[in-house]
């Protein structure tokens, strides 16, 4: 039987161009929705997990993260 | 312009007053010997008129205060001596590359470093021109009487609104604290600062028009401003054919107005020898001079300039077709006269009378410069 | 995006100037949130900076931005706010650029509590040259000019702003980017001269030389040693050694520049 899955309150946005690999979003969120990909960006890895804290657009230094709330 | 009251009073009154009759409404400034009663004068007046007076903690924020007022709409000026003058320097140049119209009224004084305060100078008259780092344009006036010393006042801040473009107002300590018997008119011609035709699109630094209309902080237009160097909506470009462009345009905003920019007058000049080419407080010992020469025969005569910067090169290459020799009294070592070398290209002698110790070039000292001419020696 | 109003920034200027995970742009962010919650209209606002890595803020912002010297930007803000006290005024600067060579304007600023914001973008290090030794550089740091470790004792801008008569004091780290944006509304909301400090990691020309790690671990470093002003004040000084005081420091009105010399005009005009 599949885990159920949490209903992600938020959904997280990266805009590669502007993500200078930094690392701070995937430290600061709480729930590793993010993560660094292989060519050093942060990427969204788990979705599902996001509790829509907003740290990862508050903290991300390069405007680079955005949020958007899901209904 | 009617001429109502007649006064007593001295250049550096006499600036203060002209100021406040072009519209000065924003000073801020730094006390410093000689130029300190066009700070007193401010704080005194401009309260009473709704104006802003501020006493800086230096020369070189009262620099900046002066641009920052005049960003946000104020026709501002700041007054200062040669000290204070080189702590400008860096702002001024500034205002010279964002284009922001404000006034630095220098009344000289012997330098360099402290020098002598309270003696007289016209040693800032290449500081005025290079004094900052870089290329740039500038325009400097230089009154020699307590009349003209309100005058140029004027001028100096309607052209610094016509242009975009600092001003330098070079007075001395001769000319900053005589006192004279002056009328002034009660109305001036008053430049304001031009509003663009067309607010859509604002472009603050349009590289087709000499001069773009500035449209003050806080006004309906939010765009950037930056001493870096910048396109035509304000923000920093470094491309080097962006530059040339712009550095064209600024110096030639300056160049093309010089009918407009330079003032001279002339006394005794159509058969003259000899020329006394002169500015700022030494012209009235010239003047005494030439009507002297005259009186003994001497064909002599004199070619003052109100304006120092632009130069008026015209002006001086007719006088040195003319003559056979011009003299240049400078209380300095020599510092317009390279100008004047430069212009006459040869075609006069061109002779220095010098004084660097705090005293006056007196007539006596012009007239023999000027007999020995006559007699044929150059030295 | 959700707490920051794109219409705050000049996204075409983006993305910025700054290095890998800098702490300028999360100090950034707090200001336009902060800017965004105070209600104030674009056209009512100013950012004027001085030079430096911080002082390039004002290009991204949406509003009257003024970029202008080395240090002095607040003398500036000065002639720009007397003769505009409609204009809500926020000086983007950097240590070395408001504590060194704008160091005078600072304190007179503050000794004439003019309503002006000083928000002080504090790296511990001259960036735009490349590591140099600020006044604000921790004592023992290396920095370029400090090879072998600064021997100078750094400003505690708090204290300096509260001596020279400033009326709002506050300080965060990026690793409080709320606690910023928070201290910059109350000091937008002080009729007088504020003073926010952030507290900012600059991996590249300051952390690196002094083995501070990246990004990551610098802003773990500003956690882990930042203390609320409220706990600090229980603690001893042995203990406070090496740690950040963060929150608000001091909030005290007084006479306000602009309001006293307006007071003058009034009564001449009678």
């Amino acid at each position: 039987m599949a885990a159920v899955k949490a209903t992600p309150k938020a959904e997280v946005t990266i805009k590669k161009d502007w993500c200078k690999g930094c690392g701070i979003c995937v430290h600061y969120c709480p729930k590793g929705v993010l993560a660094m990909s292989e060519n050093l960006k942060a990427e969204v890895k788990n979705p599902e997990e996001c509790t829509g804290c907003g740290n990862c657009e508050i903290y991300c230094p390069d405007f680079a993260v955005s949020l958007r709330r899901i209904q | 312009m009617s001429q109502v009251k007649t006064k007593l009073m001295q250049g550096n009154e006499a600036c203060a007053a002209g100021a406040l009759a072009a519209g000065v409404c924003f000073f801020a400034g730094y006390p410093i010997t000689p130029s300190t009663e066009i700070a007193e004068q401010m704080a005194l007046h401009l309260p009473r008129v709704g104006g802003k007076f501020i006493q800086m903690e230096d020369e070189i924020g009262a620099m900046a205060a002066v641009i920052g007022a005049s960003i946000a709409g104020a026709k501002a000026l700041t007054a200062t001596s040669g000290p204070g003058f080189s702590l400008k320097q860096e702002n001024l140049g500034y205002a010279a590359l964002t284009e922001i119209p404000c006034v630095v009224v220098d009344v000289q004084r012997l330098g360099p470093s402290t020098g002598n305060p309270t003696a007289p100078s016209q040693g800032d008259v290449m500081q005025a021109r290079w004094g900052t780092h870089g290329d740039h344009p500038i325009v400097a006036f230089s009154p020699s009487s307590v009349k003209e010393a309100f005058e140029l006042t004027v001028k100096a801040v309607n052209v610094s609104e016509k242009y975009r473009t600092p001003v330098v107002l070079l007075l001395d300590e001769i000319v900053g604290h005589m006192r004279e018997n002056v009328s002034l008119p009660d109305k001036v011609e008053v430049v304001e600062r031009m509003k663009p035709a067309n607010r859509e699109n604002y472009l603050p630094y349009k590289l087709d028009q000499e001069v773009t209309p500035l449209i003050p902080f806080g006004e309906g237009e939010y765009y950037h401003i930056t001493g870096l160097f910048h396109d035509e909506s304000g923000f920093p470009n470094l491309v080097p054919e962006l530059v040339t462009k712009k550095m064209d345009r600024l110096m030639a905003k300056i160049n093309n107005h010089k009918d407009d920019l330079i003032i001279t007058d002339e006394y005794a000049l159509e058969d003259a020898e000899v020329v006394v080419f002169t500015y700022g407080a030494s012209s009235r010992s010239a003047r005494r001079a030439v009507k002297e020469a005259r009186a003994q025969g001497l064909r002599v005569g004199m070619l003052r300039t109100a304006t120092i910067w632009p130069f008026p090169e015209e002006k001086v290459k007719a006088v040195a077709e003319q003559a056979k020799a011009i003299v240049v009294p400078e209380m300095n070592m020599g510092q317009l006269i390279y100008e004047v070398e430069r212009v006459a290209k040869g075609e006069a002698d061109v002779v220095g009378v010098n004084r660097y110790n705090g005293e006056i070039i007196t007539p006596e000292e012009i007239l023999q410069k000027v007999k020995g001419l006559m007699n044929g020696a150059t030295n | 995006m959700l707490q920051i109003n794109v219409e705050n920034l000049r996204m075409q200027k983006l993305p910025h100037i700054w290095c890998p995970g800098c702490g300028n742009g999360i100090a950034l962010s707090a200001l336009t949130r902060a800017i965004d919650k105070l209600g104030y209209d674009h056209d009512e606002v100013a950012i004027v900076s001085g030079i430096g890595c911080s002082s390039r803020s004002p290009g991204y912002l949406n509003f009257n931005t003024l970029h202008t010297t080395h240090g002095r930007a607040i003398a500036f803000a000065t002639g720009l706010k007397i003769f505009k006290p409609k204009m809500k005024v926020f000086i983007v600067t950097g240590d070395g650029d408001c504590t060194a060579i704008g160091g005078n304007h600072f304190i007179h600023a503050a000794r004439r509590n003019i309503d002006l914001n000083v928000i002080l973008f504090n790296n511990n290090i001259y960036g735009m040259t490349g590591g140099q030794a600020s006044p604000m550089t921790p004592f023992g740091r290396t920095a370029t000019t400090a090879p072998y470790g600064t021997v100078e004792r750094n400003f505690d801008i708090m204290e300096l702003a509260k001596a020279a008569g400033a009326t709002f004091c506050g300080r965060a780290t990026a690793a409080h980017p709320r606690l910023i944006e928070s201290l910059i509304v109350k000091a937008a909301q002080n009729k007088g001269f504020s003073v926010v400090e952030a507290m900012l990691p600059c991996p590249i020309g300051f952390g690196r030389r002094n083995k501070l790690g990246g990004p990551v671990e610098m802003m773990k470093y500003l956690e882990e040693n930042s203390v609320r002003v409220q706990k600090a004040q229980k603690m001893s000084e042995e203990e406070l050694k090496g740690k950040f005081v963060i929150g608000e420091f001091y909030n005290k009105p007084a006479p306000e520049y602009i309001e006293e010399y307006d007071k003058i005009i009034a009564k001449l005009k009678k």
